[in-house]
Parts: structure tokens; C-alpha cells; sequence
């Protein structure tokens, strides 16, 4: 026997006790792990897309048109060396719940700006040629087990109908931050598909030097500001910046749930290691006697604290990343939604702290502890 | 309620020894609320080495709060203790520890083991503090056992042992590591006649066998008589 060995037989004394406290310890983690995720995916949307590029959508908001003919008035802004736009589709594979993000793009300018876009299967030609073509991420490919040529139908949703494309091509972006499971196609099939009645949700811009980001921006939004359509100009980072506000400020919120799940974890493994010392004073009266000196007892109190919080915390932890590898609504919006390797070392170490707080008490208590005393009460 | 007549070198005693321990000039009061309780006042003993001792007294006369400071577990108010040429009472926490863990055998009355451990975990406990290998505490540990004639039940669970085969191991829990004194509080009190006489038959062949000095409280008399000597404590006086 050893030390170690010692605490872990402690643990064992009260089994159900401890399975109990490392339950609660664990549901605390799981919720931790998959509100810390969601606050993790917000941040990394929001870090996606490029200081480099403009995006101008409407100033009433992103679910506002642009008109088209913008195009050509922001092609010859000062600063301005392309210019292409995009819209959301927002259709489904078959179930509503089947959900994925598709955009409707003009190709020949689109692409050109966006080398995050890198073909692997199939080719830009093969899409280029055909108007209900499709270019998809790889990811989204795996997820629905879809082959390069294969036909598929989505369903419509604030553009109504069956809509069919071809997979003519396949990306797999070098960063992960750009997503692996969106969708592009051409900005013509959606306008013919819709008899005209689409137009442009945003523009997107490259400059010539990209500095010049904020001046260019504000010329822009000045250019349009008496116009039927005026613009909200902003770098594509803080576009996205802005698309993942529409969630209220879910961050706080998250953080708040978590800080009063944690302070509740807290208490309980609190209470539940003063219980366990409560139980046993005769026990560490014993180990004093025999030698173990107060500093050799309040390690092992803590250990025993520690490793209940730990192994609760670790097995929660677990079970998030568990329940985010398939498919989940958030993946869907956001891409590389999932329990980040940073929310696990943050949550272990939330869980050593956990163990650390709850348990220093009652090992301040074991130390402290008066053998005589402590044997009169026992004897 | 003090004593100046002392016990000094247990000077009647049968031991041959050098003196192992010497007491002091001992005081101990406790304080309940704003009442000061005397329990014993210029306590002087001698001990000697391989010397087995009887201590007597009715409840509260003092003879545990002796052994308690005597075994370092409590702090008397004055005087001084003795134990192979070291001041215990000069001793801080963290020392009176590590001289515990190679000096003292305490057997407790009610056994005192731990229940999730086995017997030879149990009687393992004390040599985790030392450097020995893990075999060489498992020698130790059979060796302990093997004295007090549980080897056999070494593997067992202190609820799977009767109350005398748990004090057995108690036994061989305060010996495993080769004690300067073993001090026993009231050891046979919570066992039958016959286990007690086992107990108490171990503790003589510790004595004479394995020449290890002992201190016993105890309040019952035929186990006092097993002793080589008897010392009685009353209203915090210690006689012979």
C-alpha cells in the first residue's frame, strides 16, 4: 500500500457517496463543457473572415437586399480592386432539422477573392459550366455521405420549392476556422429560380491596400447614404463579428450559468468531503498517532477532494465532447462547433481548483485536528 | 490536586535497564469554560528499559492524559519528559510526529483500525512513513503478524475479524516498527476474559521474549497483575 493507495481506499469507504458527489460533478463539467463550447464557437465565428475584405450589406440590416447595381458604383471606389456579392439561401436536405449554410455566389468574382477555397475533388471548371452546380466543403460530404456528381434536392425555405444541384466540386479549407461544411453555388440559378425577384444580401470587397479599410469603408457608406439603399460597410471580420451579436450576449449569459453551476458543484463537494472528515475523526487521530504529521494529513484529505472533482470533472468533459461529435443544430450554423482542447485543459483545471476549494477546509480541520481530544471523543 | 511524592525510577521495579524514560515535575490542567481543571500536578516517573508497567487509577484520575503526553500526543503545562535522551516536550508538531512514527506502540482500547484497509494494511500504516521498499514493508508487516499469530488473516477486513483478533492486530500495528516504548490504553477493556487474556499473554511475550518496554492503563486489576510492576494514579498523584 502507499499513500495514494490510501486515499483511494478512503474513497472507497463510502461508495455511493462518492459516486453521487462525482455524479454531480461530473453533470456540472458536461454542462461547463458544452456552455464553454458554445461560447468558444461564437468567438471562433466571429474571429473567421478576412480584415483584407469589405463586406457592405444593407444599413437596415443583413436580412436586407442590396440592389445589384451597386456592384458597378463600388468597382469604382478609390481603394476598391474587386468586387463580387453573395446571398443566403437557407433551404434544407430533407428534414428542416437537416440544416447546413448555402450561399448563393458570383462566381467568377467570388471566388478569386476567397483562397480559403481550395478544390480537392472535382474542379472550378466542371462547377463554372453548369448553372445548378454546386461546390461543397468536404465535411458536409462526410456528413451526409454525398458523392462528387451526385444530384441533390433542397428544400426552400423564404424562397419556396425544390431546388436541385449537382456536386461539381469539393473544398477543404486549410484553416479550419472557415468552415468545412458550406455550400456554394451560382447567384444566377437562385435569381432565374426566383424570376428575378433575388438581389444581392451583401457585397464583398477586396482593396487594394487593405489599411485603407476604414477610409474606403466610409466612403462607401457615404456614397449610398442618400440613396434607396444605403449601406453598412465593415471589414468581413467585423461582419461576422456582427452576424454572431444576433445572439444576444450569449457569452455573459453562458458565463453566468456556469460560474452559479460551479459555486453549486462547490458547496456540494464541500459538504460532502466535511462529512467524509466528519465520519473519520477517529481514524485521523489514529494516522497521528502512528506518525503521519498534520502537513502528511492534509495532503491526504485533499487528494481524496482533488481526485473526486477530477475524475467527476474529467468523465463530464468527456461526455460533452461525446454528445458534440455527431450532428447537433449548432454545427450546423456554426462550423467546428465542439468541445475545444482549450475548454478541457480550462475545465481540468476548474476541476483541480474545485477540489482544491471544497477540500482545504476540512483538511485545514484533519490537521488541526487534537489526537487526545479527538480519541476521548472516539474512546 | 498535586503530587510531590514521585515514582521516581520506578524504584521498586524489577527492571535492570537503563532508564529509558524520565518524567518530570509534570503539570497538566484543562480548562472547561472559565474553570481550570488540575488533573495532575509534579509527576515524576522513571522508566526503565525493558521494564512492563502497570498503570491504575478510577476515570479522570489522569493516567490517559499521562500516556497521551507521553506518547506526544498532548502537551503538558509544565515539566519536563524524557524518552531515550530526547525532550519531547520541546518537541513541535512536525517533529513529535516523526518521533512518534519510530518511537512509540500505542494500542488503543477500541482497536482503532481503519475498516477500508485490510489487516496487513492496517498494520502497514506506520512504515509508509519510512524509506523502506515495498518489500521490505511487507516483510515488516508479515513479520508483525506472524508475532501476534494472524498471518493467516492478513487479507481480512477489520469486520471480518473478532474484537480479539482486531486487537491483535492493533498489536501488531504498534510494533511493526520496532518501538522504543509501547504504550497500551485500556487494550483488554473492550474484550471478553479469554481475549484479554490473549492480549495480555502477547504483551508479556513482547515484554520478555522481545524485551519491549510497555506502559499499560488499564482499570482492571488481573490485568495489572500481569505487569511486572503496578503504579496507581489517583486525583493526579502517582504511587507504586
Amino acid at each position: 500500500m502507499t499513500k495514494a493507495g490510501l486515499v483511494w481506499a478512503n474513497l472507497r469507504r463510502n461508495k455511493k457517496r462518492t459516486i453521487l458527489t462525482m455524479l454531480s460533478v461530473m453533470v456540472a463539467f458536461f454542462l461547463f463543457g458544452v456552455l464553454r463550447s458554445v461560447v468558444t464557437t461564437l468567438d471562433a465565428a466571429s474571429e473567421v473572415g478576412s480584415e483584407g475584405r469589405l463586406i457592405a450589406s444593407s444599413a437596415s440590416g443583413i436580412t436586407f437586399q442590396l440592389p445589384e447595381a451597386h456592384a458597378s458604383r463600388l468597382a469604382a471606389v478609390d481603394g476598391v480592386s474587386s468586387v463580387s456579392w453573395a446571398s443566403w439561401f437557407g433551404a434544407y436536405y430533407q428534414d428542416p432539422n437537416d440544416f447546413f449554410a448555402q450561399f448563393a455566389i458570383k462566381a467568377d468574382t467570388y471566388f478569386p477573392m476567397y483562397p480559403e477555397v481550395v478544390i480537392t475533388a472535382g474542379s472550378m471548371d466542371d462547377f463554372t459550366r453548369e448553372r445548378n452546380a454546386a461546390i461543397l466543403g468536404v465535411g458536409l460530404m462526410e456528413k451526409y455521405g454525398w458523392q462528387l456528381g451526385q444530384k441533390i434536392t433542397l428544400k426552400g425555405t423564404f424562397v419556396p420549392g425544390d431546388w436541385e444541384f449537382n456536386i461539381r466540386a469539393v473544398y477543404d479549407p486549410p484553416d479550419p476556422a472557415f468552415g468545412d461544411e458550406l455550400m456554394f453555388f451560382h447567384y444566377e440559378y437562385l435569381y432565374e429560380g426566383t424570376g428575378g425577384r433575388i438581389s444581392p444580401g451583401w457585397f464583398v470587397m477586396t482593396l487594394n491596400q487593405p489599411d485603407r479599410a476604414p477610409e474606403v469603408a466610409a466612403t462607401i457608406d457615404a456614397m449610398f447614404k442618400s440613396s434607396v439603399a444605403p449601406t453598412k460597410t465593415q471589414t468581413e471580420k467585423a461582419f461576422n463579428a456582427g452576424f454572431v451579436t444576433m445572439w444576444g450576449n450569449i457569452g455573459f449569459l453562458v458565463s453566468a450559468i456556469g460560474t452559479a453551476v460551479f459555486f453549486a458543484i462547490l458547496f456540494v463537494a464541500a459538504n460532502t468531503m466535511m462529512m467524509a472528515v466528519r465520519e473519520r475523526i477517529g481514524e485521523i487521530a489514529v494516522l497521528k498517532t502512528v506518525g503521519f504529521g498534520n502537513g502528511t494529513v492534509f495532503g491526504l484529505v485533499l487528494a481524496e477532494s482533488v481526485l473526486i472533482t477530477v475524475l467527476g470533472g474529467a468523465l463530464g468533459l468527456l461526455l460533452a465532447r461525446l454528445a458534440f461529435l455527431g450532428n447537433t443544430p449548432l454545427n450546423m450554423f456554426f462550423p467546428g462547433f465542439g468541445v475545444t482542447g482549450g475548454t478541457i485543459a480550462l475545465g481540468m483545471l476548474m476541476a483541480v481548483a474545485l477540489g482544491v476549494i471544497s477540500g482545504t477546509i476540512p483538511a485545514i480541520q484533519s490537521a488541526r485536528l487534537s489526537v487526545a481530544g479527538a480519541l476521548r471523543q472516539v474512546g | 490536586m498535586s503530587s510531590t511524592e514521585s515514582a521516581t525510577a520506578a524504584s521498586a521495579g524489577v527492571a535492570t535497564g537503563r532508564v529509558l524514560v524520565q518524567i518530570r515535575d509534570l503539570g497538566k490542567n484543562y480548562r472547561r469554560g472559565s474553570e481550570t481543571i488540575h488533573v495532575f500536578e509534579n509527576v515524576n516517573l522513571d522508566i526503565h528499559e525493558g521494564e512492563y508497567l502497570a498503570l491504575m487509577g478510577p476515570s479522570g484520575s489522569g493516567k490517559s492524559t499521562l500516556l497521551n503526553i507521553l506518547a506526544g500526543l498532548d502537551t503538558p503545562d509544565r515539566g519536563q519528559v524524557v524518552v531515550d535522551g530526547q525532550d519531547v516536550t520541546r518537541m513541535n508538531s512536525k517533529q513529535l510526529a516523526a518521533w512518534r512514527s519510530t518511537h512509540i506502540g500505542f494500542i488503543f482500547q477500541f482497536y482503532n483500525l481503519l475498516p477500508v484497509l485490510t489487516a496487513a494494511q492496517n498494520v502497514e500504516l506506520p512504515l509508509l512513513l519510512t524509506h523502506l521498499s515495498k518489500k521490505q514493508r511487507h516483510e515488516h508487516v508479515m513479520m508483525a503478524l506472524d508475532v501476534v499469530g494472524l498471518t493467516d488473516r492478513s487479507e481480512h477486513f477489520p469486520t471480518q475479524l473478532s474484537g480479539g483478533q482486531q486487537q491483535r492486530v492493533g498489536v501488531a500495528r504498534a510494533i511493526v516498527s520496532d518501538p522504543t516504548i509501547i504504550l497500551g490504553d485500556e487494550p483488554t477493556g473492550d474484550l471478553d476474559a479469554a481475549s484479554g487474556d490473549e492480549i495480555l499473554s502477547l504483551l508479556e511475550r513482547l515484554n520478555t521474549e522481545f524485551k519491549k518496554t510497555i506502559l499499560l492503563v488499564t482499570h482492571d486489576a488481573h490485568a495489572a497483575g500481569r505487569a511486572q510492576a503496578i503504579m496507581r494514579m489517583d486525583k493526579g498523584v502517582l504511587s507504586r
